[in-house]
């Protein structure tokens, strides 16, 4: 019981993050850069699960790896920018299979927050925590850089500055991320809840927290969903997610 | 004699390899109502963001120090991809309740409008109640320079009309200095004080009755353009 109650919080924390970042990159245009991110890491995961540490500390330097990487492309080429994120995320997953033992592709692939133990969770907390008030931070200049990088500029804010930070959300919650829904679902774990809010909100207080509220509410129910069905954590709480996607989608009709 | 609040030298813009606005100098006073008068791709966007410091260039852009500048952008198309009450909008400017919101309104008098409240989402504003939140939401924390990029297309009918009317009223009010970029030949009349015409290379500039000729328009436009009188209203 007490296993399950470190999965069920770990899980909220992570989704409710993710939902509340997922808002932003959604106004960017961003949502799927979870996802080649999510899959660059597999490296790092497989090591993690061969050595016997934490996922998501696996994860992380290959997130910032990825960033720098298509930033540094970015900078070197004409390319668009997604050419260069498929360049990147498939030699991630290349790699990644070059080592990693097969009875542990699940883990990698779809997560298991099911064998969370005490630290682990009191430390994703805490970084949830960390993030969930970095993002409220930056979240209306970042807004602002949406809108216009230019009018941004012209209010004096540091517009590179404000990016790092967020590319820096991102990571984070890219590495936390694969703890629940593995390497291949992070992009989900953003974009689904983000877009459930945006169905139903007219302003940015609905919106930015709509997407914290369904990403907990997602999280909460596959897990318990994964208890009672004992199906992986990780798909179920994408397809609750998209469950309640479609429920917004019939009362977007509905609203004026 | 009016004091200046800001000198440009020689200034040169290139974006990538190419010159966007070679070698152009002028002056504004204070209280000038100044036009960058051009057709679409003269680099009268562009010059409007060297001014604001955003673009890299050479030469020198002098403004006066006491001068605290407000920009109001041709138009903000990404707005509409996140979810935005006019409430939010102010709120990016640090404008925190309705309170405020609708005292910032109110001041450039749109008080009999309060139904923009009741719209939701800023994407659904027509363009020109939109432009008309643009000038209010620049002009928040009392800027004395305003620089305004007027949309090519898209002011719904009547807009234009009532832009112009309103940056008047404000300029009186507040004592404004404006720099403003079009492409319509009426509003540097009926408007503004000083022109500069631009087509990459700058063109003339001076009081707009004594350097708009069929000479001059014809440099800006090409050749079809035919000269007219304006007559005063």
């Amino acid at each position: 019981m007490e296993q399950f109650l470190l999965s069920l919080i770990a899980g909220i924390f992570i989704g409710g993050v993710a939902g509340y970042l997922g808002t932003l990159m959604l106004s960017r245009k961003m949502s799927l850069v979870a996802g080649p991110l999510g899959h660059l890491t597999l490296p790092g995961i497989a090591l993690a699960l061969l050595y016997g540490f934490d996922v998501s500390l696996g994860a992380f330097p290959f997130v910032i790896l990825g960033i720098l990487l298509i930033w540094l492309f970015e900078i070197r080429t004409k390319l668009p920018i997604e050419a260069l994120t498929a360049i990147v995320f498939a030699s991630g997953v290349a790699i990644a299979f070059l080592f990693l033992p097969i009875e542990k592709a699940e883990t990698a692939l779809v997560g298991d927050i099911s064998k969370i133990g005490f630290l682990d969770t009191l430390i994703t907390c805490i970084l949830s925590i960390f993030l969930f008030l970095l993002i409220k931070k930056i979240y209306f200049k970042i807004t602002l850089i949406n809108i216009s990088e230019d009018l941004a500029k012209t209010e004096g804010i540091n517009v590179k500055k404000y990016n790092l930070l967020y590319l820096f959300s991102i990571a984070i919650i890219v590495a936390l991320g694969v703890k629940i829904v593995g390497g291949l679902l992070t992009a989900a774990l953003v974009a689904i809840p983000a877009a459930t809010a945006r169905n139903l909100s007219r302003n940015l207080l609905q919106f930015s927290l709509g997407g914290a509220f369904w990403g907990v509410l997602s999280s909460f129910l596959g897990i318990l969903l994964f208890k009672i069905t004992g199906f992986p954590a990780g798909p179920l709480i994408i397809i609750v997610s998209t469950f309640f996607f479609l429920i917004s989608l019939i009362f977007k009709r509905i609203l004026p | 004699m009016a004091e200046i609040i800001l000198k440009v030298e020689n200034l040169n813009v290139k974006l990538g390899k190419e010159e966007i606005i070679k070698d152009l100098s002028f002056e504004v006073k204070k209280g000038d109502i100044l036009t960058i008068l051009g057709p679409n791709g003269a680099g009268k966007t562009v010059l409007l963001k060297t001014l604001l410091g955003i673009l890299p260039y050479q030469g020198e852009i002098k403004w006066r120090k006491e001068v605290k500048i407000g920009y109001v952008p041709q138009r903000l198309p990404f707005i509409k991809d996140s979810p935005m009450s006019i409430e939010d909008f102010f709120r990016l400017k640090g404008i925190s309740t309705k309170e405020e919101t609708k005292k910032a309104l109110n001041s450039v008098g749109f008080e009999e409008n309060s139904a923009f409240f009741q719209k939701g989402e800023i994407g659904n504003l027509s363009s020109g109640q939109f432009q008309r939140i643009l000038v209010v939401w620049a002009l928040i924390g009392n800027p004395n320079v305003l620089l305004f990029d007027e949309p090519t297309t898209g002011i719904d009918i009547g807009g234009e009309e009532t832009i112009y009317g309103l940056l008047a009223k404000l300029k009186k009010e507040r004592d404004l200095t404006i720099l403003l970029v079009t492409h319509d030949l009426s509003v540097v009349y009926k408007f503004s004080n000083y022109v500069i015409c631009l087509n990459k290379c700058p063109i003339c500039q001076g009081f707009p009755k004594e350097v708009l000729n069929t000479e001059t328009l014809q440099k800006i436009y090409g050749e079809e353009v035919k000269f007219y009188e304006h007559h005063k209203h």
